[in-house]
């Protein structure tokens, strides 16, 4: 540690300003501050600051996705074997390593432009290199099916890095979740690569399918009318979909994470939770097709929903920042996820679209919050006077 | 004639273009950018009509500046744009019946569109119809230069043509064995907003007049 430290100290004089290295200031910054925690004061006031810095909470983010990265590495393989019917003669670490090779250049691609752009901007800008991209860039390959063309994936993430983000002012600023932007640009501009029976497992080219194989997600399925969920499979993971979002029980893990350390708020997912379930209850009490008469808590445990409520939904830039907002905010976003999947034909799922949505009301949400509170002191000071 | 082209008349000609752009910097006339830009033809045509009814407008209006009553010069305005529109559309009609009936009742919209009325209110009841004409002339292209890169883009990426014809090579598409495909969402008018943004990114940082300072 002590070497690296000198090291380090030994390389500052030619990044600072006057130094011949100076026009890399904010990359040297950005690896220094993630090697050491920064030890720079506020000059201004009185601060109160912790140790948990923004690079510190974006590891935790990371270390929570963890399981899920590692369970959807499984699955991929798991599919791609199922489908091709070579499931029984391959090992457990085939299964895996087979996965881990196709998501890994996805997430390298991920990486690569979302970071490359963050550097130049940082640059060109004069300002640190921001650390909101970490976690970025670990979600866009878990929300996107293994197929997807990496050039794509390149796009959708420089188009969710500028627009998405940087335009508003960078990490921070903006509006929507940018891993959502991402996947919507690809949703709309690329239909056919992200949605459909065809594209959540890989077959790879000149296999052939075992009889029967389909590809189609169990959502893709139950909005079909086709509801006899295999509960157990869809809870662990082993199904279709994007290579992230599959395993509900992975996603308890880092749910458990995120709430044990603070970061993720546990309000957000409770409420979602809570209003898929009641959406779910009602549309279960008017069934008039099967997909309505599919139990709520079914809906829970297919399609993006835990991935969203968990990762997606509690984003701290995104989501509502009020104590009573966030409660508004995860319960109409729950709502809205299951009536966007069951109610609307067009988009089989809701969970993406219900997020971007109530991340634009965010705002409006605390707005009224704050408002409300100033208005209920008001009244108290009032009367006590 | 150097007084015709003096140099405060060719500003009123060249300041549209850029610092007082009519849909970039006064942010008018947005609708009819988003929704006849999916192509370039179109959007074409469209900025050719708008030059034609907005020059034409602002001269009349220009002469009837002294005799039109004040209380009334709205729905005087407008009598002489709609009259115009309509030639505009017959004239659309019968030589290019295509392109007309893609911009369907967006031509007829023209009437509504800010960029006109605002001209006439800001300019044309207070000048000369020859500055007036520079005028119209002036604000009509900078709102023609925008649509016009607008389409291009929206063309290109979104459909793979220019002006119909095919630029991005067949043999590129996943269909064709390549690796390319189009992307929708160009198509889509949220895209034509993000392009007029992006428009409007280039023009303030190569423009640093146009930047608000921060409060």
């Amino acid at each position: 540690m002590k070497a690296l430290r000198n090291l380090i100290d030994n390389m500052k004089p030619s990044f600072e300003k006057g130094g011949k290295l100076h026009m890399f200031h904010s990359v040297f910054e950005g690896f220094e501050t993630f090697l050491f925690n920064p030890d720079t004061t506020s000059k201004s006031g009185t601060h109160i600051h912790d140790h948990i810095d923004l690079k510190r909470t974006m590891s935790i983010v990371i270390m929570a996705l963890i399981p899920a990265t590692l369970f959807g590495m499984y699955n991929v393989g798991y599919q791609h074997f199922g489908a091709i019917g070579e499931l029984a003669g391959q090992g457990f670490f085939d299964i895996f390593l087979f996965g881990f090779l196709k998501v890994l250049p996805i997430i390298i691609v991920s990486y690569g432009v979302g970071l490359g752009i963050e550097f130049a901007f940082a640059q060109m800008r004069g300002h640190e290199i921001q650390e909101g991209f970490l976690v970025s860039g670990i979600l866009i390959p878990l929300v996107m099916p293994v197929d997807v063309p990496l050039w794509m994936v390149a796009v959708a993430t420089a188009f969710a890095v500028i627009i998405g983000k940087e335009v508003f002012g960078g990490t921070g600023m903006n509006i929507w979740n940018p891993a959502l932007i991402a996947r919507a640009f690809l949703f709309f501009a690329y239909p056919s690569y992200m949605s459909g029976d065809s594209v959540w497992v890989n077959i790879g080219e000149g296999q052939k399918v075992v009889d029967g194989f389909s590809g189609a997600t169990p959502m893709a399925l139950a909005a079909a009318g086709k509801t006899d969920i295999d509960v157990w499979n869809a809870f662990i993971g082993l199904i279709p979909g994007s290579i992230g979002e599959t395993s509900t029980l992975a996603i308890l893990i880092g749910a458990v994470v995120l709430i044990a350390t603070g970061i993720g708020s546990w309000k957000i997912m409770v409420s979602t939770v809570a209003g898929a379930m009641v959406t779910g209850l009602l549309l279960n009490a008017f069934a008039v097709n099967a997909y309505m008469a599919l139990p709520a808590w079914e809906h829970l445990i297919i399609g993006g929903f835990a991935f969203g409520a968990v990762f997606m939904a509690t984003d701290p830039v995104t989501a509502s920042q009020t104590s009573r907002g966030k409660w508004i905010y995860g319960f109409l976003l729950g709502v809205l996820a299951i009536i966007i999947r069951v109610v609307n034909p067009a988009y089989p799922e809701g969970m993406m679209l219900a997020i971007l949505l109530m991340n634009t009301f965010a705002p409006l949400i605390d707005h009224y919050v704050v408002q409300g509170n100033i208005k209920k002191r008001l009244k108290r000071a009032s009367v006590n006077a | 004639m150097a007084e015709l082209f003096s140099k405060k008349n060719l500003k009123l000609l060249s300041n549209p273009l850029n610092s007082s752009n009519p849909i970039t910097v006064q942010v008018l006339g947005i609708c009819s950018a988003l929704a006849v830009t999916a192509q370039l033809k179109p959007a074409v045509v469209m900025s050719l009509s708008v030059v034609a009814v907005l020059a034409l407008a602002n001269v009349i209006i220009s002469l009837l500046r002294n005799t039109i009553p004040n209380r009334i010069r709205i729905i005087v305005q407008l009598v002489v744009i709609a009259a115009l529109v309509i030639l505009v559309d017959q004239v659309l009609r019968a030589f290019v019946y295509d392109a007309s009936k893609q911009l369907s009742v967006f031509v007829g919209l023209i009437i509504t569109n800010c960029i006109i009325m605002g001209r006439l209110e800001a300019f044309a009841l207070g000048n000369k119809p020859w500055p007036s004409f520079l005028d119209g002339l002036g604000n009509a292209a900078g709102y023609a230069w925008v649509l016009i890169v607008v389409g291009f883009f929206r063309e290109l990426f979104g459909s793979g043509t220019l002006w119909g014809y095919q630029i991005i090579p067949d043999s590129w598409y996943i269909a064709n064995g390549g690796f390319y495909e189009n992307n929708g969402m160009m198509i889509l008018p949220p895209m034509a907003l993000v392009t007029v943004g992006v428009i409007i990114w280039v023009q303030r940082s190569k423009n640093p007049e146009l930047v608000e300072e921060n409060k």
